[in-house]
């Protein structure tokens, strides 16, 4: 109603993007920030220096390096093509793919103190009760690790949804297709007199993330009550 | 059941090597902070890997490194009640108790969450959560936990630690019923002298990672063993029974091994068990009998043992009847009436004190009522 059909597409495109670019990496993000918390092993700093990697380089040099490997010549991308028939270059997938990555290292982060604040003698305690190491992640470690893993997709969410650089130098800027809010934004203000989109397109942007926070924080009240935390 | 373990483990610059057996009932594992209490309780849970040595409950092998053999913790099926309880603190009370109910197979379950709830009082608790528990009552779920593990051997590692003496009062009948009614053999660890004469059927004196005695209870806390420890509250623990009250002295007569003892009269039935222990700085020694004494109770016995305790006081030991007294006196005592194995001497007992035993516990309480019987 208030926003013309362009517009529509554009919010509609951004929210599947960071969507998919949080659910589809939540599962790696959790697993690294397991091993990154608990495991012991050569090159964990490095391991470390890479996930971190894409919040410290210029977006823009992160997403070259996503066209260099996942481009349509690019030795992942010519290979999952062919295999898969997946194909990131210009597509709205290649937009999450990117959001994905730039927003990898904040999920991570909030995780692994999570994992990190968790009480391991409450886990000594469930394998006395004969609890196996798999059994004790499930009822003991996770329950205990969710405000944190939600407290990380909700700040991923949020850098997804601001996404510029990595996207529009990855999968360019077309519209339905990988023109996602911010990038949508940028197009109307290198027009003359569209002032006037380009400002409502940034109150719904204002909006959307302000709606993520109430709504990270009302969830992660009620997961605390509900774990009995608050 | 018995327990046979024989283990040792570095820990930095601290070792542990601890070798003893126990049979059924409740084995205290008894010592100073820092003695390695927690460091064997976490190996017999199998939470603690031992670098060497072999455990054994009741035939099963938990560890035997010769063998290469390790049972995991969670394979073991021993319940273990921590020194700050350790619920979950996402799950209810029900949640709690039911928790290792999961990973027991059905046909070696004997725990019952009404019979636990009902043993334990803590049937009003089960809608809870753990956060908004009292210390005792968080104890009491905990040791509830335990139980629904169906163990075949309950760990409780100074369960009463960080709860007040009320608290104490609250939680220590039910491990006495646990002992009494449901006959799971535990071991317990305490530093408390007063909790080990109250609960124990075998003693395991811990120092400095090293078992320095290990035996009935009776005997080791006679003092014989404790005394280089320097607990400074060495004693004698006597099993007794109540055989008759005399109405017009006021006073209760105790049959017990060390010979009859008179005591102001207590309110109990004629051949309650009461259990006892007689501090060794409330015991005199006499050469002779002596007669024109107030002290009530003079008990003939001969001398087995003097151990130095200090430049100026040692624990002499006296085998009365068929038990055993200590008495703490001067060294300078000892050299002027000669004592020492062999001498036939009196003990002069100059007070009790009732630990309050499974029935007395009721009547007397367990704060630890002193009486002058002199």
């Amino acid at each position: 109603m208030l926003l013309s059909p362009e517009e529509w597409t554009a919010l509609a495109l951004s929210l599947r993007v960071s969507l998919w670019a949080t659910l589809a990496s939540l599962p790696l993000a959790a697993l690294v920030a397991l091993v990154l918390a608990r495991g012991r092993f050569l090159g964990k700093t490095l391991v470390n220096g890479l996930v971190h990697l894409p919040l410290v380089m210029p977006p823009v040099v992160t997403g070259y390096l996503l066209l260099l490997a996942f481009g349509r010549r690019g030795p992942i991308g010519a290979f999952l093509a062919e295999t898969f028939g997946i194909v990131f270059a210009f597509r709205w997938t290649g937009a999450a793919l990117a959001a994905g990555v730039m927003g990898f290292p904040l999920m991570v982060r909030a995780i692994r103190l999570s994992i990190e604040a968790v009480d391991r003698r409450l886990e000594a305690a469930a394998r006395s009760l004969g609890a196996g190491p798999v059994a004790t992640f499930f009822a003991v470690t996770l329950p205990l690790v969710l405000p944190g893993i939600l407290a990380g997709w909700v700040l991923a969410f949020a850098k997804a949804m601001g996404e510029f650089g990595a996207t529009i130098t990855f999968v360019s800027n077309i519209p339905g297709e990988t023109q996602t809010l911010p990038l949508a934004i940028y197009a109307f203000t290198q027009v003359p007199g569209a002032d006037t989109p380009a400002l409502r397109l940034t109150l719904v942007s204002i909006a959307v993330s302000m709606a993520a926070l109430v709504a990270s924080e009302l969830l992660a009240r009620a997961v605390g009550r509900r774990i009995g935390i608050v | 059941m018995t327990l046979d373990v024989d283990v040792r483990h570095r820990l930095g610059a601290f070792t542990l090597a601890a070798r003893f057996r126990a049979e059924a009932g409740i084995t205290v594992l008894f010592g100073r902070s820092g003695a390695g209490k927690t460091s064997l309780v976490d190996i017999l849970a199998g939470l603690v890997r031992p670098q060497e040595g072999r455990v054994i409950v009741d035939g099963v092998t938990f560890v035997d490194t010769e063998l290469g053999v390790f049972l995991p913790a969670h394979k073991r099926r021993v319940g273990y009640v921590f020194q700050e309880g350790r619920l979950f603190p996402h799950l209810t009370v029900r949640q709690n108790l039911l928790f290792g109910r999961w990973f027991t197979p059905r046909a070696e379950r004997w725990g019952d969450l009404g019979h636990v709830t009902e043993l334990l009082g803590i049937g009003h608790l089960l809608a809870r959560r753990p956060a908004g528990l009292s210390g005792g009552e968080k104890q009491r779920v905990a040791i509830g936990r335990a139980l629904l593990r169906s163990p075949r051997l309950l760990l409780l590692d100074e369960p009463l630690a960080a709860l007040d003496e009320a608290r104490k009062a609250e939680i220590l009948p039910y491990v006495e019923r646990l002992r009494d009614e449901i006959g799971v053999p535990i071991v317990y660890v305490s530093h408390s002298l007063a909790e080990v004469a109250r609960l124990a059927t075998t003693v395991v004196a811990l120092n400095a990672g090293e078992v320095a005695a290990c035996g009935p209870a009776a005997e080791v806390l006679a003092g014989v063993a404790l005394a280089p420890l320097g607990y400074g509250e060495s004693g004698a623990v006597v099993e007794a029974r109540v055989a008759a009250h005399e109405a017009e002295a006021g006073l209760t007569r105790l049959e017990s091994p060390v010979g009859q003892l008179r005591v102001p009269r207590l309110a109990l039935a004629p051949a309650t068990p009461v259990r006892l222990r007689i501090p060794a700085r409330d015991v005199m020694v006499a050469l002779a009998s002596p007669a024109d004494i107030s002290a009530l109770n003079v008990l003939p016995g001969t001398v087995v043992a003097v151990r130095t305790v200090s430049d100026a006081v040692a624990d002499v030991t006296l085998a009365c009847g068929q038990g055993h007294i200590v008495a703490r006196i001067t060294r300078y005592s000892v050299e002027r009436l000669r004592l020492a194995p062999g001498v036939a001497a009196h003990a002069v007992v100059k007070s009790v004190v009732f630990e309050g035993g499974a029935t007395a516990g009721a009547t007397l309480g367990f704060a630890v009522t002193a009486v002058e019987a002199g």
